[in-house]
This record gives structure tokens, C-alpha cells and sequence, in this order.
């Protein structure tokens, strides 16, 4: 268990392993039953989207491989941004194993900027899964680049993002592009990801990431083709919870070793800290399952087995990869740790965050 | 090329498919009879399915599904004059008077085979354009999405009823309530009144519901007598089939719209059958009878909405893209398949993207059929008493509208619109126009907004803005000439406006338009507490809303009698100074009742009391059919619950205690 970059398949089957000879999920688990009853995973999101599809692809295979083989049904409660299905999770769930909830980077971004719909709090929860996710910023030859190492050609271009929103996701990629002092005008109203790309195909962007599947399977071709230039991955987090290269992609530069090609220095300081805050609960955090607080470590120790049998089952690798991209699941410790920092945020990045969205863009936070 | 259209086309004939086609088919006929109910509940049933079973044959059964919703939402459209989904609104304008006429078989049987032609001609369409369809969408920037929009909001001339200024202003309203919540440019919620329900903006559903259904039941509620007035079906069902080959042309236009609006990603399908509608009333010459029972209104919107099925398909599967939440759901089960979108779609991955396409033809035949079918057992149901189904109707409608949020809210807000929509029907409101303003108001302000930051004016000269916006113009002219009104008459008929001499009775109709004008100065006065981007939209569009409403109200106080600003169902319409007709409020003081159980108890505990209540108080049922009505409702909701694993919207009750579901 050296490191935890090693979020990709293989890696993480190992430390599985070594999580479970630890006995975290070993004979506690089997005093567990829960036969004949039914476990609601609360899904804060519509039927469709990347969530309900992460929950609907696991519920399955949860039913298959927690003791009892309960049904599993997912419950979408969607509204609010996700906020109102995980207050009402916060609110009702008993701490039986019975109810979960499913987060994403959307529900983590509201809590972290100090939303006033949040009524829930994240440390009052018990993790029993985490899936990461990552991604690949690149841009356009016509600017002139011809590969990763030319990221500097970028410095004082007139850079424009196709965004789904300040306090979205793309927050990600918005305090990252101003941490490496790009001009970039953010445009706004985006659907999702795959609008953005569209934007990008049709030439009114020239800047642009992707969920790493996503990167793959739509954005490899245009590379292939020359009509675009990937510029450096989002990274992945190390034990140390430093940002090291995504072993999906070992040839590109992550985003520190990219900042580190343009400006001769390591990222640094309170606004590299800002953003590592956010890419984190955006990226190597971004889904994660819970269980509500004083649930008994016998339930939770249950769940993570059950996350770590389900990954020799045929099924789950025969769609894995389209669902949950080039990332495998993690529990434990693992777990733990991408929750402590995806959830976490020092109260004075969160002001300077949310003064810099007020200056720049007129985001009112914590407007009720 | 050749080979893979037809090995697809072999795997998909074989009796497991077809098998597993006909159960997405016949789920989807059953959630399309079910108003409000429409692809993201059908295909929500479904996806917990899919797991284990092989790809063409689970996209099979999801494709009969998507394709026959549009089919059979025609059903409640037609024979109740309420909309099945959003696909089939316009449906009503002219299907519901035609039923009412004694020519439900005609209306349907057109309405079906109308379907089926465009749901083959999209699969037809797709199966040419499939290969080519990427360069195609990806010359739709957002300056063209703008101006698409703009087109779309150009229906409104067909459809602004008798007075220009009401249908405007109208249109403003929905404009505005398609505006709550986020702005598109910044971010700030806006008209959000502290709510957390409206930070999201009211969903379609509830709109859809709250100005086509409730008034439709109010209405229907006030006489207590069957919705058909004669032979509940008529004959004509081979008058039908005629109409459709008398028609096939604009059908096929119709088709082709349907099928390039659903290919176009961003724009959304749920325009398409207004669109239809109002290019049906644009280019029809012969005897337009539009509004009052013209089949063509039947045709025209019927062959639109199957095709857009198959034009949603294009950038689901090339791009990823869903247009519309059924597509989004479709999509993840794609995903769950393990079939990732993208440009492998017409490369390696061809044969799928085949057997979809032609799932899309079969499954459309086979809806069309089944629903040919299955006419005249469902259109008994206009022979009932309409206050024995209207429990029925009511609380399917509920169901249909909390499953946009699955909260209270959704109802109230439901209740809320359908208040409005009660009183835009009595008072001549064109509601198509303010469900047009409504669906449009996201893409107008957003596209227009990138579209300034990607072109600044630019945008203005290009070649596809300029024939868009030519287009546009088009459509204004035509449209102008030709206007419907939604209260059942084609303009000008002078001749049935209600001769209104005195202050007194024109007062209701000068105080709804006070309250538009409220609604929109209450959005004026919002939009200026917001950033330069955030307010230039509602502000905009509330100042042309109130510009309407002055020069409309000055009408009606002044306006000499039978002039076509004014109109009020409760003086002008059949049941005016009727015996036996109930009051106007009857129905949403129902409605509201169960509303409010549902704050006290929770939805299904205020079901079970409700619908014993409303039968035995109101339809005057006895013990017996009390008891098996009440418990076959309570049966079906529970079933519908259960397999689309939902907790009902909670009251006080379940605040203060734990209860078991459904009751949680």
C-alpha cells in the first residue's frame, strides 16, 4: 500500500487485496444478513446521467455480493442541484444499512463553497466506496502547438472554454487554467461535457477536457487526426495527497508538471491549494457511496467486501470500463483518505474562492 | 455498407427480439395512454432489466419503447383533450374537437397510421444520413440554435388566438416562467422567492399538466355527463386512412421537420408537434378548419413527433448528446450496455447503430397496430360519466407530475399553473403560446448569450443565421395570416365573441389581465436586482409583456362590443346560463384536496381517502364500486410505484412518525 495513484484496475485489485488480508472486510462481515430486505440507494440525480448510470451499473452487483443478496433499488430524488435528495438522506436515513447515498462532484462543490441548500454535513457519514475519475485538457493546433511541451505557446492567447457553470464541475478547470495564467474566457450555459466538445468540434472553443472514457473513445480520433493537441492530464493523488501523473495516460503530464514546463516552478501557495482542494472532490473523490453516521462497522465492513468481490465478477468487467472509465472502485483506507480530502476544505481558500467567483463572474454564494 | 444494413436487419427479425421489441412496445403503449407519463418512467421501468442481457436485443426492447410513446399518447390527447406526454400536445387542438364531434375512430385511426409513416420515415431518413450526420450537426453553432429558437417562438403568430396582444403577452409569461431559476450566463437564481423548488426552474411536466390537463378537467368536471356526447368512437375509420393518403405530402414535410428538429442537438423535442402543427396551419389552403376539428391539425403533428424519435437517436449515439430526458435515460442504458457513443458508431460499431435504426421502423409498425387495435376498447372510457374517471384522471395526473422531483412541491406547483391555466382558458388565453414561450426561454437566452461571446454581432451574417431568420420571417407572415385559437375557432369569427355592453361583466376578464401585468411587473422588478447578464432576458421580455398588457387592457374596458380582445367562457361558451352545470372552481377544489391531504398524510394515504370521498360525495357511487374502484386505483399506483422504486411525497404526518412504504 505505497501510493494511492494506483487508482487504475490492476493497482487497485492489489491493494484490495492487501485491504482484505488486513482484515478491514474479513469475519465481521458475516455476521451481517440482509436477507429478504431491501437497500435504497439514494441517487440525488435523474434517471440518465453519469451517476444514476454509476448506481444502476453497481446495484446489481451489489445484490449479488452482500450477505442476504438483498434487492438493491435506486432511488433517484433529484432537484436542487443534488442537494435536495442528499438533505433528505441527512435527514431520514436510519443507520441500518438499509439506505445509502450515492454523491458526486456536484454534491461535494455546494458543500464545500457553503451553499445555503446544504442541510447536511459529510463527516457525519461512514464511506463505503469511492470512484475516481479523471481527465485530459487539450486544445487546438491551430494555435500553433504541435505537442504537450509547447503548452507555453498558449501564454497570452485569447483561450475560450465552453463551461457548464462557475460553481459546476468546471470550477475544476476554471481555477486551474488561472492558476497557470492563461486568458481564458469562460462561456457559459453548457449542458454537460459532451456539449462542451461539441463546441470545441464546431470551432468556437479552442480549450477543452474530457472525462478520461470520454477522452478516449471521442477525442483520441481528433488527436489522430490532427485536429487536436492534448495538453496534460488532470493527475491523480498519491499517499502524500500530492497530484502525480494518471497511469491511464503516461505519456501526457499532469497538471503540476505542466504548470512546471511553463513556469519553471512547482505550483504553490494559497490558490494551488484552492484548486487542489476542488480537484480533488471533483476528480480522484468525485462519486462516492455512504452510510449515515453510528451505522455499525459490521455493515460498513460488509459493504466495502462486497465493493471488492464484485470486481472478479464477470459482469462488472465486462461494462466497467464504459461506466466507470479507466478508474477502478476503491474502499478502505483508500477510501477514507479521498473522502477526508475531497470533503475538506480550509475556511479561508473557501473566501478567497468564493470572492474571486464574485469578483470575476457575479457569483453570489450563500444568496438566500 | 450493404451487408451490414442487412445482417442487422436478419439478427433483429428473429423471435427473441421481436419477443423482448414487444414488451418495450407494450410498456411503452401503457405509459404513453397514461398522461404525463412519458419515455424517462417508461424507460425507467426497464433499465433494472437489462442487466444480463445481450445488447441488440436490450436495445431492441428499449427502442419499442421510446418509438411507440408518441403513438399511443394520442389516446388521452384525442379522446379527453389531455396530452399523453409533451410529444402529443398540440394533438389536442383539433383531436379532442373531433372526438367530441362523434369522429374519435377518424381522429385516431389518422392520428396512428400518421405515426407509423413517421416513425418509418425517420428510420428511413436515418438509415441514408446516419454515415454523414456528423459535418451536418456540427454546422449547427449556437448562433443557428439561436436562430432556431427563434423559430420556434415564430409559431406563436399561428397560435396567438384572436388578439395579437394576448397571445404576446402570453408568450411573455411563459418566456418568464421558463427563466426561473439559473441564468444561463451567471448562474443567479432568479424569481426563486426563497424556494428551494425553484432554484431548478419548474420541469416541463408540470407546466405541460397545469395548462392542458387540469383545465381540461375543471371543464370536463362541470357537467356531469361523458365526454363524448354521441356513439362514443363513430364510424370512419377508413375515413381516417383516407384523410392520412389525401394528406401524405404535408405529412411527410411534417415527418422530415420532426426527424431534422430531433437531430439538432439543443433544441429539444418537446416544440416539434406545435411546430408541426403551426406549419400545417400555414400551408394548408383548402378549407382550413383548424381549432374546431380539422384533421389535418391531427395529421400534422402525429407524423412529426414519431420522427423526432429517430432524429434524437443521431446525436445520442454519435455524439453523446442526449436532446431530451428520455434520450438521457436511453443513454445510460446504452452506457449500462456497455455501448459507448462517439464517431465508432458509424465505424466498427455500424451494426448496432443498424438494428437501432431498425428497431425504430418495426417497433413503430407494430405500436401502430396494436393501438389500431386497441381503439375501441379504450374509447368506452368516453362513454363513462366523466366524474366516475375523473379520480382516476386526477390522480394519475399527480402521480404523472411528482415524478419530476418526486416532492410536494411538484404538486402545488402543478396546482398552482393549473389555476392559471383555468383562468387563460375562460378568458381566451392562448396557453400553446405561453407552452411554446415556456419551452424556448432556456435556448433563446442561452444560445443568444454564446452566441455573443463566441461571434459578438457577427453572428448575424452568417449563411445559416440569414436563411434561419428568413425562415422565421416566413413563418410570421404565414402565420399571422392564418391564426388559431386555441378556444376552439379559427380568426376572425366575429360572430360568437360574447356581447359584452357593461363595465360589470367585463370586470374578470380586466382583472385577469391585471394579474398578467402583476406577474409580469413582479419579473421586472426581480430582474433588476441582478447582474447586467443575468437580468437583460426576463428584463426584456417583461417589458414587451407589459407593453402588451397596456395596450390590451384599454381594450377591454373601452373596446366596442365584439371586439376579438375579449372573451369569457363563463358568458359566451355552451354551458353559459346553463342548468346543471357546476361551478368553474369545482374541479380544482378537488384537486387542491388532495393537495393539501397529501401535506397532512403523505400522497398515497391521501389517495385512499381521497378517492372514496370524491366518489362517493361527488360521482354519487354506491358501496360497492366505491370499494373496487378505490382499491383497483390504490392497486395501480402502488404497482407503478413499486416498479419504478419511488417513495411518494411525505406530509406532516410522516415527519412526525416512521411509517412503513408506501405511507413513508
Amino acid at each position: 500500500m505505497t501510493t494511492l495513484s494506483n487508482v487504475t484496475r490492476r493497482g487497485a485489485l492489489a491493494l484490495a487485496t492487501g485491504a482484505l488480508a488486513l482484515g478491514l472486510a474479513g469475519p465481521a462481515a458475516a455476521e451481517v444478513d440482509f436477507s429478504g430486505k431491501t437497500i435504497e440507494w439514494i441517487i440525488p440525480f435523474s434517471a440518465g446521467g453519469g451517476s444514476d448510470t454509476w448506481a444502476r451499473f453497481n446495484a446489481p452487483l451489489m445484490s449479488k455480493y452482500l450477505p442476504g443478496n438483498p434487492t438493491v433499488v435506486v432511488v433517484n430524488e433529484p432537484g436542487g442541484g443534488s442537494t435536495k435528495g442528499t438533505n433528505l438522506f441527512a435527514a431520514r436515513a436510519k443507520p441500518d444499512g438499509l439506505t445509502i447515498l450515492g454523491t458526486s462532484g456536484s454534491t461535494q462543490f455546494p458543500y464545500l463553497l457553503g451553499d445555503p441548500r446544504v442541510r447536511y454535513e459529510y463527516k457525519d457519514w461512514k464511506i463505503a466506496m469511492a470512484a475516481p475519475t479523471g481527465g485530459v485538457v487539450y486544445t487546438t493546433p491551430a494555435l500553433g502547438l504541435k505537442g504537450p511541451e509547447d503548452i507555453g505557446m498558449l501564454k497570452g492567447k485569447d483561450l475560450v472554454y465552453a463551461s457548464q457553470g462557475a460553481t459546476s464541475l468546471d470550477l475544476v478547470p476554471l481555477l486551474g487554467f488561472k492558476q497557470m495564467g492563461f486568458t481564458v474566457q469562460h462561456v457559459f450555459g453548457f449542458k454537460g461535457r459532451g456539449d462542451g466538445r461539441l463546441a470545441f468540434e464546431r470551432g468556437e472553443t479552442n480549450i477543452d477536457y474530457q472525462t478520461s472514457s470520454a477522452y478516449i473513445k471521442n477525442v483520441q480520433p481528433l488527436v489522430d487526426a490532427g485536429t487536436a493537441v492534448p495538453l496534460f492530464s488532470w493527475g491523480v493523488l498519491d499517499a502524500a495527497g500530492n497530484v502525480v501523473r494518471d497511469p491511464t495516460f503516461p505519456d501526457l503530464p499532469s497538471f503540476p508538471e505542466a504548470y512546471q514546463t511553463l513556469t519553471g516552478n512547482a505550483p504553490s501557495g494559497p490558490e494551488y491549494d484552492g484548486y487542489v482542494a476542488f480537484f480533488t472532490a471533483g476528480f480522484p473523490a468525485q462519486k462516492m457511496v455512504f452510510l449515515p453516521k453510528d451505522t455499525p462497522d459490521d455493515i460498513v465492513d460488509a459493504y466495502q467486501a462486497a465493493f471488492e468481490a464484485m470486481k472478479a465478477d464477470p459482469e462488472y468487467q465486462a461494462n466497467a470500463e464504459s461506466v466507470l472509465g479507466t478508474y477502478e472502485q476503491v474502499t478502505g483506507p483508500l477510501a477514507q483518505a479521498l473522502f477526508d480530502k475531497g470533503t475538506t476544505i480550509a475556511p479561508e481558500l473557501r473566501t478567497q474562492v468564493a470572492e474571486m467567483l464574485a469578483a470575476d463572474y457575479g457569483v453570489k454564494l450563500g444568496e438566500e | 455498407m450493404i451487408d451490414t444494413l442487412l445482417s442487422a436487419f436478419g439478427t433483429l427479425l428473429t423471435f427473441q427480439h421481436l419477443f423482448y421489441m414487444l414488451i418495450g412496445v407494450s410498456v411503452g403503449l401503457v405509459i404513453g395512454v397514461i398522461p404525463g407519463l412519458g419515455g424517462i418512467a417508461g424507460l425507467s421501468l426497464l433499465i433494472p432489466f437489462l442487466y444480463g442481457m445481450d445488447e441488440i436485443t436490450a436495445l431492441a426492447m428499449l427502442i419499442g419503447l421510446v418509438a411507440v410513446i408518441p403513438t399511443s399518447d394520442t389516446f388521452s390527447s384525442v379522446l379527453m383533450g389531455i396530452p399523453g406526454s409533451s410529444a402529443s400536445q398540440a394533438t389536442v387542438l383539433d383531436g379532442f374537437p373531433l372526438a367530441r364531434q362523434g369522429q374519435a375512430a377518424r381522429a385516431l385511426s389518422a392520428a396512428f397510421i400518421s405515426s407509423m409513416a413517421g416513425g418509418i420515415f425517420g428510420a428511413i431518413v436515418l438509415t441514408g444520413f446516419v454515415v454523414i450526420a456528423r459535418p451536418l450537426i456540427l454546422s449547427f453553432g449556437s448562433a443557428e440554435l439561436f436562430m432556431l429558437a427563434l423559430f420556434g417562438l415564430s409559431m406563436v403568430a399561428v397560435l396567438a388566438g384572436r388578439s395579437l396582444a394576448k397571445g404576446l403577452a402570453a408568450c411573455c409569461v411563459g418566456l418568464i416562467i421558463g427563466s426561473i431559476g439559473g441564468a444561463p450566463a451567471t448562474g443567479e437564481f432568479r424569481m426563486i422567492f426563497g424556494f428551494d423548488y425553484l432554484y431548478d426552474g419548474i420541469p416541463l411536466v408540470i407546466v405541460g399538466l397545469g395548462f392542458f390537463a387540469i383545465p381540461e378537467i375543471a371543464d370536463l368536471l362541470r357537467k356531469n355527463a361523458a365526454i363524448s356526447q354521441g356513439n362514443a368512437l363513430g364510424s370512419g375509420w377508413f375515413q381516417g386512412l383516407r384523410d392520412w393518403w389525401a394528406n401524405v405530402w404535408l405529412s411527410t414535410r411534417c415527418a422530415g421537420l420532426g426527424c431534422i428538429i430531433g437531430a439538432i442537438p439543443g433544441l429539444g423535442g418537446s416544440v416539434v408537434d406545435w411546430i408541426a402543427y403551426g406549419h400545417a396551419v400555414q400551408t394548408v389552403k383548402k378549407d382550413p378548419n383548424f381549432g374546431k376539428g380539422d384533421i389535418r391539425g391531427v395529421i400534422a403533428p402525429e407524423s412529426a413527433n414519431n420522427a423526432m424519435q429517430g432524429g434524437a437517436l443521431l446525436p445520442t449515439m454519435l455524439f453523446g448528446i442526449p436532446g431530451s430526458g428520455s434520450m438521457a435515460v436511453f443513454l445510460g442504458g446504452m452506457v449500462l450496455l456497455g455501448i459507448e457513443p462517439g464517431p465508432s458508431m458509424v465505424g466498427p460499431d455500424l451494426n448496432i447503430t443498424y438494428s437501432i435504426i431498425w428497431s425504430l421502423a418495426l417497433a413503430n409498425v407494430m405500436g401502430a397496430g396494436i393501438c389500431l387495435a386497441l381503439a375501441i376498447p379504450i374509447s368506452k372510457l368516453t362513454q363513462i360519466p366523466f366524474q366516475r374517471l375523473a379520480p382516476f384522471m386526477i390522480v394519475l395526473i399527480c402521480f404523472a407530475a411528482f415524478q419530476a422531483t418526486r416532492s410536494l412541491a411538484d404538486l402545488v406547483a402543478l396546482l398552482g399553473l393549473g389555476v392559471l391555466g383555468v383562468l387563460m382558458k375562460r378568458f381566451g388565453w392562448p396557453r400553446p403560446a405561453l407552452l411554446i414561450g415556456y419551452v424556448l426561454a432556456p435556448q433563446a437566452e442561452t444560445y443568444f448569450y454564446q452566441a455573443m461571446q463566441f461571434y459578438d454581432w457577427g453572428f448575424v451574417t452568417r449563411p445559416g443565421v440569414i436563411i434561419i431568420a428568413v425562415m422565421t420571417l416566413a413563418s410570421v407572415y404565414f402565420g399571422l395570416r392564418n391564426r388559431v385559437d386555441d378556444t376552439g375557432q379559427a380568426v376572425p369569427t366575429a360572430e360568437d365573441v360574447a356581447n359584452l355592453p357593461n363595465a360589470a361583466a367585463r370586470l374578470p376578464q380586466i382583472l385577469f389581465a391585471g394579474l398578467v401585468a402583476v406577474i409580469l411587473g413582479v419579473a421586472l422588478e426581480d430582474s433588476l436586482h441582478h447582474s447586467l447578464l443575468g437580468q437583460v432576458f426576463p428584463l426584456s421580455v417583461a417589458i414587451i409583456g407589459l407593453v402588451m398588457t397596456v395596450i390590451l387592457i384599454p381594450q377591454l374596458i373601452r373596446g366596442e362590443p365584439g371586439h376579438a380582445a375579449h372573451f369569457d367562457a363563463e358568458l359566451s361558451s355552451d354551458y353559459a346560463g346553463q342548468e346543471g352545470i357546476g361551478n368553474l372552481w369545482g374541479g380544482l377544489a378537488w384537486i387542491a384536496g388532495l393537495v393539501g391531504l397529501t401535506a397532512l398524510i403523505g400522497f398515497y394515504a391521501a389517495l385512499l381517502v381521497f378517492f372514496p370521498v370524491f366518489l362517493v360525495r361527488r360521482a354519487q357511487a354506491g358501496l360497492v364500486a366505491t370499494v373496487i374502484m378505490t382499491a383497483g386505483a390504490a392497486g395501480v399506483i402502488l404497482l407503478l410505484a413499486w416498479a419504478l422504486s419511488l417513495n411518494f411525497p411525505s406530509g406532516y404526518l410522516q415527519d412526525a412518525v416512521d411509517l412503513p412504504w408506501p405511507f413513508r
